[in-house]
């Protein structure tokens, strides 16, 4: 019994250790590491420890001169300020494609979802990147989208809303960045909302009919407040990680469409400032707490009502 | 027409534009690997001549050679330790730093890559710096799409060992299976299914990684990814339509082989269910 127990104990803290150690290794000891780097400064050739040794004595010398300068630098506030607003912007697109969307495919027939819900997630499995350079030639010189958008005037509407540049230019402005970014994170809104959406019990809105609701009043009464917890999660998987994109507006975007995570890696990259990219990368981490923490307290309150 | 039908066709409407807008750039991607002309978006006539060019491209070959090399490496890495993880997550509801734990399992999938790939290679040149080693390649690369991967990984198969049957398992340990035994002969008949699509899913995520290989990649280790990234970076290029195509067909056959055998697995189940069941009848 006491070997049998003891060798429980041991599969047990294998089955812990080995990952809660691998994590600790590669994911937290890295961030700890970029902290480190971020409060530091650029020395001539390296980056300044932040721990030096003087007199026989250890010394911590915290800068926090980079924050500082992207407190103050007009560019970096700048950029911070737009990924909130194309994140945004996305955000409530992929909702007014998406709520739709889902609505109506958890009203299909029954049999016909399963394939819906398939040809949702298909996309995915083919390379993202490809999916978004496609949008290029889409949107490009003679693009079938940008073609369609030129013979039905929508490209004065656009220009006069300012997304783009003037009629008949369409990559590399914001109206390109913003439909590659719904593009890609539209299936992130359609799949919880969808999941929320079919498990309605339909007799609510039955009840509502009887005691006289209008379809679309009971609609905006009963169904939009019962989804609420798919809007919220959905709304979060699309904002959190358009903050931090990187690919689309490489591949996307324009001179003039800042985004947080293209200036992080010309920072590392191009100007070889690691400090500063460090901060830059902090600070994208703070912007991600607050929506991170929503999405964790509806997560929690969901898994509260299932119980 | 009433306004019921009405609602119909509108709603027949939306789905069918929303998913014209999902699928339009993978039709336009592979109908413009075929064509026969310079300049791109105009048509000038089927071509087979960018698969020709494909076939003798080196870098990309290269490229997807070791993009396949890391994503069966790393889908491998990502599932054992996802697996391991889940279990820890499911099975022991209370040990020691739980909360950091499960809090440091979920991150990746909410952190920007960007951020994950920076701090990697901060900690690999400051190790780097010190003693010497690792040189930034596959192992960096594989490295941190385990550290992705496993994310997904658990995640899986965490929600399939959370609806099994805990009795099942009690009861191969009364019949007298030890731990390892009850894991081989019951858990993992029972979670194959998800190891294999968690398997799969963490395959195609470090197949179509940009972000972290960019980072983590050093010369001579350009993943077939970055090449595609570079070329789609300064314009469109055919060549690059042709592998699209490529991989979509590759994904087409894929997805209707394994919808067909999941099908089958669970006609199977069904059967030897039921066969069980008049068998205890009886």
């Amino acid at each position: 019994m006491r070997a049998f127990a003891q060798r429980l104990l041991r599969g047990r803290t294998a089955v812990i250790g080995v990952p809660y150690l691998w994590l600790i290794i590669f994911f937290l000891v890295p961030f700890l590491v970029l902290l480190k780097i971020s409060f530091s400064e650029m020395g001539t050739v390296a980056v300044n420890d932040i721990l030096t040794i003087k007199d026989g004595a250890m010394q911590l010398t915290l800068r926090g001169t980079t924050y500082a300068f992207i407190t103050q630098d007009d560019l970096y506030f700048k950029t911070y300020l737009s990924s909130i607003k194309y994140a945004g912007v996305t955000t409530i697109f992929c909702l007014l494609i998406g709520y739709p969307f889902a609505y109506f495919m958890a009203r299909a027939k029954p049999t016909a979802q399963p394939v819906l819900l398939m040809l949702v997630m298909l996309p995915f499995w083919t390379s993202f990147l490809l999916r978004v350079y496609a949008w290029k030639g889409l949107l490009g010189e003679n693009g079938w989208v940008a073609d369609a958008l030129i013979a039905s005037h929508l490209d004065t509407v656009l220009a006069g809303l300012g997304m783009i540049p003037a009629p008949g230019k369409f990559m590399n402005t914001p109206l390109s960045l913003t439909v590659g970014m719904v593009y890609t994170y539209l299936p992130f809104m359609i799949l919880p909302l969808y999941s929320n959406l079919s498990k309605m019990d339909l007799r609510l809105l039955e009840a509502a009919a009887d005691l006289g609701a209008k379809p679309l009043v009971a609609f905006w009464k009963i169904t939009v407040p019962l989804s609420m917890a798919g809007i919220i999660a959905g709304s979060m998987l699309v904002f959190i990680p358009c903050i931090g994109e990187y690919v689309i507006p490489e591949i996307l975007g324009g001179p003039e469409t800042l985004m947080i995570g293209r200036v992080l890696s010309d920072e590392f990259f191009s100007n070889n400032d690691w400090p500063m990219a460090a901060s830059v990368a902090v600070v994208m981490v703070l912007l991600i707490v607050v929506p991170l923490a929503i999405f964790n307290r509806y997560q929690a309150e969901a898994q509260e009502a299932k119980r | 027409m009433n306004a019921q039908t009405l609602g119909r066709y509108f709603g027949k409407g939306w789905l069918s534009a929303g998913y014209l807008f999902l699928y339009l750039p993978i039709i336009s991607l592979v109908i413009f690997s075929f064509n026969d002309s310079p300049i791109p978006n105009i048509w000038a006539g089927f071509t087979f001549k960018w698969y020709g060019k494909l076939a003798t491209d080196n870098e990309m070959l290269s490229g997807l050679s070791l993009s396949m090399q890391i994503a069966f490496l790393s889908a491998t890495g990502s599932v054992v330790l996802g697996t391991l993880a889940a279990f820890a997550l499911v099975k022991y509801r209370r040990f020691k730093g739980r909360t950091l734990f499960s809090g440091m399992v979920g991150a990746p999938l909410v952190m920007p890559e960007v951020v994950i790939g920076i701090s990697l290679l901060l900690m690999l040149v400051s190790i780097q710096r010190a003693i010497g080693h690792p040189e930034r390649g596959m192992m960096t690369i594989w490295l941190g799409h385990v550290l992705t991967g496993m994310a997904y990984a658990t995640v899986v198969v965490q929600a399939r060992l959370q609806e099994l049957n805990p009795q099942l398992e009690e009861a191969a340990m009364d019949l007298g299976a030890r731990p390892s035994q009850v894991f081989r002969l019951v858990t993992l008949p029972m979670i194959s299914q998800s190891l294999f699509s968690a398997w799969l899913l963490t395959f195609t995520i470090s197949l179509d990684d940009v972000v972290l290989s960019a980072f983590l990649s050093g010369p001579g280790s350009t993943t077939m990814p970055l090449v595609i990234f570079s070329r789609a970076r300064l314009g469109l290029n055919p060549t690059v339509n042709a592998v699209a195509t490529v991989i979509i067909t590759i994904v087409a056959i894929g997805t209707v082989i394994a919808s067909v055998l999941i099908v089958r697995s669970e006609r199977e189940r069904a059967k030897a269910i039921a066969q069980a069941q008049r068998d205890d009848a009886a």
